[in-house]
């Protein structure tokens, strides 16, 4: 019984951590779905919008303002992204994209140092990463609050983010976009504006993301890094899928867990490390499209 | 353009500038720089480096596949040269080196399968999981560090024909023959047919394929002598630059840096290999050096090295955008535009005449 | 135009028997059979989305088609992909310019002698003696293609920069340095003015008098097709409506009707 409950609890652990990678791979969906960049940049996009936000308040600047803040820092990010980096390399291939957001990621992940410094920083979001007593007492479940509340705002962000792509004009021409940026644009639906719209959503998510990440590890490099696993959540969700990206991570984040308190000290831990990426290559040797990916053919 | 002879890739260039590399490396340089400095921390390490961006190069450059684990196989390469080292006391330094690259290469081999299913960022995240994964081995089982506790393990000396090999100068020698060779070795491949297949790949592989090459085995092929050429220079920068051995100092950090040097130097050219090494191990010196004098040491040591990512990203960037084939062709430019200017106009060779 | 040739038109050397291609629902294929004879000049023609350029991806092994069997030299293919193809000597050309872009024209020729070259990258980086003979003598091969064609002047400029019709020309000669027996030509003449297609017609005669290769070409040119060709198979919908001399085919009713668009039942 102790043993099913710790199961549990490592399950839901995983469930909850996942959430974090799920947020991560939304902003990369969001603009993949758009443009068809795969933008490296967002894991920097999540460390460049918390630290700001972190840097804002230690200006004395109060928390709401400091958020509203980083949010329009976060549009002149994508507004710059979208100008000095995408616009010219328009019609170049994937893989130079690719390279371009890896550069991106640098200059984000640096000015981001440079202006703010590289100590690790607190960030307290009123809630404390302990056991919720309610849930300890009477289902003998220890479950951090911390982790509770960032899978209740993920959920909350997914679920608005969903809702907007379905139902906003906005969504809908972005879904025009995303089948056909020519056709979009031929039939009035302006390009620029999405886009610009997309990174600026992207941007938001990332900021989001990264309150959650810093106020669990605090506000730091290592936040980068981090939110690589992002990547392989996004091979097993699929890059173009939202509910890919959420189921993605959860898979990721049990998986992790699991293996690490099970299967980890057999071998000295730190399996966490390495086996979300070991996962996602045999996603691709099974289904390279990912779960909720469309099927590629390719035609000649 | 001068008029390349039609039975051989080589042109009466090429040995002029081998042979002008070749004395001031071997010669000039040895007799004119006393200072240990220029070895031990600058020389040897570029070299270094510049071999494993070789590595990158052919993968990457030529064969065209996004792989993100150079510094993994390095780690791989450096350990194992450790291990024969430490292991199998008979066997020559050369031998060592050379099984070093070939176990690196079966690693290569293993994480380039996915290659043959995917592109792009798939396959980066595919490679990203050998760095993690090898660093991860050889931290976790203490047979790799011979169970010493302590985290660092010192290299072995080089010994060669009963003779060690200590010294900087000597050191940078060593390192010196083994990255020529390996340089002459991979400008034949890549200037031969082996090239033309990873380049044909690169392009458009359906067409490769119906030339008549096999994917699997170009791409595999491309895999295994990218991570040799990694593994020999990740010993090599173990046992001359580093002198000891640590799974950190082949992190995730290292591996960009070897992707930086590719894309900034040149994809698709070995001198790019040099000169995108040069840049990446140069600039943080020189703008360490501008911080002390112009600054007097008043920028932070953190802020200098967050100013050097912005710069790498933004050359990225602005390389990717004005000139995609790196510095290596930037050089080229501006090597045709002043021989231009010296000569004449009416006795430039036209292009189109022939 | 029967007068006496170099190679006079043989056996059979290219079967294709009831083939069938579907992707996903969308059939591009029906049951297609055609046989190509050793040395002929055949055109496959047909309207737009009749299955042409699937047809030859089929022969050539990018698309596995559902059922049906190729047979090449009398014998059925078990397990096809592009580079078992080439190597039972089929070479062929894309509707798509798929060419090498960043690599000269002569390297792009070059990786048509592929399946000519055999020292592996230890002979290669050694520059040992039979790596340096094989390709001392495929780079003159190659030359001799490069004149022929008479694109000598842009022998190192990377195709990438060269206008349409100059790539069309180096694709030819790609697939004219694998001298495979069967060369599979899809569209060798689109976009190209008249001269151009004349100067491409000389080079396809040429090829096929010269060195009897059999050529499968797809050519919208009417013209063109009745003037080059021995024989013609006429696709519509993925279906074979005929098959046979040029002067038969153009007075076929049901091709006449699949050119003039009349409805089908």
């Amino acid at each position: 019984m102790i043993e099913v409950l710790f199961f549990f609890e490592v399950v839901l652990a995983g469930l909850l951590a996942g959430t974090m990678y799920s947020l991560v791979a939304l902003g990369f969906v969001l603009i993949y779905k758009a443009s068809s960049t795969f933008n490296f940049a967002q894991g920097a996009m999540v460390f460049f919008a918390v630290l700001s936000f972190v840097g804002f308040m230690e200006q004395g600047i109060p928390f709401a303002a400091a958020f509203v803040l980083t949010v329009l820092l976060m549009i002149a990010v994508g507004f710059a992204t979208e100008r000095l980096v995408l616009k010219p390399l328009v019609n170049q291939s994937e893989d130079t994209l690719l390279m371009a957001t890896i550069g991106l990621a640098f200059v984000l992940q640096g000015l981001a140092q440079a202006v703010w410094g590289v100590e690790v920083r607190r960030l307290d979001l009123g809630v404390g990463d302990f056991p919720i007593p309610w849930i300890a007492d009477n289902l003998g479940l220890f479950v951090s609050a911390l982790d509770v509340m960032a899978g209740v705002v993920a959920a909350t962000l997914i679920v608005i983010l969903a809702l907007m792509f379905k139902y906003t004009k906005m969504g809908l021409g972005l879904r025009a976009v995303a089948d056909d940026p020519g056709a979009a644009a031929s039939i009035g639906i302006p390009l620029k504006n999405i886009m610009l719209l997309v990174w600026s959503a992207a941007g938001f998510v990332a900021l989001v993301a990264g309150m959650m990440w810093g106020a669990r590890a605090g506000v730091q490099f290592a936040l980068v890094d981090l939110a690589l696993k992002a990547l392989p959540v996004l091979i097993i969700g699929g890059f173009s899928s939202i509910p890919g990206a959420i189921v993605g991570g959860l898979i990721i984040g049990v998986v992790e867990k699991v293996l690490e308190v099970y299967v980890g000290p057999s071998f000295g831990g730190g399996i966490e490390g390495w086996a979300p990426f070991v996962l996602a290559i045999f996603f691709l040797l099974w289904r390279p499209e990912g779960l909720f990916g469309e099927k590629i053919i390719r035609r000649v | 353009m001068t008029s390349k002879p039609a039975t051989s890739p080589f042109a009466r260039g090429d040995i002029t500038n081998f042979a002008v590399l070749m004395t001031l490396a071997f010669l000039v340089i040895p007799l004119t720089i006393p200072n240990g400095y220029w070895y031990s921390s600058i020389l040897i390490p570029w070299l270094c480096l510049a071999l494993a961006a070789i590595g990158q190069q052919i993968v990457m450059g030529y064969a065209g596949q996004l792989a993100l684990g150079a510094a993994g196989f390095m780690a791989a390469g450096a350990f194992a040269c450790f291990n024969i080292e430490l292991r199998i006391p008979w066997m020559p330094f050369g031998g060592s080196l050379i099984l070093s690259g070939l176990i690196a290469a079966a690693f290569g081999v293993l994480f380039g399968l996915p290659s043959l299913r995917v592109r792009g960022i798939y396959l980066m995240v595919a490679t990203l999981a050998s760095q993690f994964f090898i660093i991860w081995m050889i931290d976790k089982f203490g047979w790799f560090k011979n169970y010493d506790t302590s985290g660092i393990i010192t290299a072995q000396d080089i010994v060669i024909f009963g003779y060690a090999f200590t010294a900087p100068l000597q050191m940078y020698l060593v390192v010196l023959v083994v990255v020529t060779l390996l340089t002459i070795l991979a400008i034949n491949m890549t200037r031969g047919s082996v090239g033309r297949n990873w380049m044909a790949v690169r392009d458009m592989d359906i067409a490769a394929e119906s030339m008549g090459i096999s994917l699997l085995r170009t791409k595999l092929q491309a895999f295994a002598i990218s991570a040799f050429y990694c593994g020999v220079a990740g010993a090599l920068f173990a046992f001359t630059y580093l002198k000891s051995l640590e799974p950190v100092a082949f992190d995730i950090k290292l591996s960009f840096q070897i992707l930086f040097m590719v894309i900034l130097g040149g994809l698709g050219t070995i001198s790019g290999a040099f000169i995108g090494a040069a840049f990446i191990l140069l600039f943080p010196v020189v703008l360490n050096t501008v911080g002390n004098v112009w600054f007097h040491g008043m920028v932070d040591a953190t802020v200098i090295s967050a100013v050097e990512q912005v710069v790498f990203g933004a050359l990225i960037i602005l390389f990717l955008i004005y000139e995609p084939l790196g510095m290596a062709k930037l050089w080229e430019n501006i090597r045709a535009r002043m021989r231009s200017r010296s000569v004449p106009k009416a006795e430039v060779p036209r292009q189109q005449a022939s | 135009m029967m007068q006496a040739r170099n190679f006079p038109i043989g056996a059979p050397v290219l079967e294709v028997k009831n083939i069938s291609l579907r992707f996903g629902g969308v059939k591009a294929i029906t049951d297609t059979s055609f046989t190509v004879y050793k040395h002929e000049i055949r055109a496959i023609i047909g309207p737009n989305g009749a299955g042409k350029s699937s047809l030859l991806n089929c022969i050539n092994g990018i698309y596995k088609p559902q059922e049906g069997k190729i047979a090449f030299k009398g014998r059925v293919l078990d397990q096809i992909s592009p580079n078992i193809v080439a190597r039972q000597g089929i070479s062929r050309t894309f509707q798509n310019l798929a060419l090498f872009k960043r690599m000269s024209v002569i390297d792009n020729i070059l990786v048509g002698r592929k399946l000519h070259m055999s020292a592996n990258f230890m002979e290669v980086a050694f520059q040992l003696p039979k790596a340096r003979a094989e390709e001392k003598a495929n780079r003159a091969r190659c030359e001799e293609i490069v004149e022929f064609l008479e694109i000598t002047d842009i022998r190192d400029t990377p195709v990438g920069k060269l206008p349409y019709g100059l790539q069309k020309k180096v694709e030819l000669g790609r697939a004219l340095a694998t001298e495979a027996d069967v060369l599979l030509l899809d569209e060798p003449m689109a976009g190209m003015n008249v001269e151009e297609k004349r100067e491409m017609c000389r080079f396809i005669l040429k090829v096929n008098d010269e060195l009897g290769t059999t050529v499968v070409l797809i050519e919208h040119d009417m013209g063109v097709v009745m003037d080059i060709s021995d024989a013609v198979v006429v696709l519509d919908y993925g279906k074979v409506i005929a098959d046979g001399p040029p002067d038969t085919v153009r007075s076929n009713q049901d091709v006449i009707d699949a050119y003039l668009g009349v409805a089908h039942d």
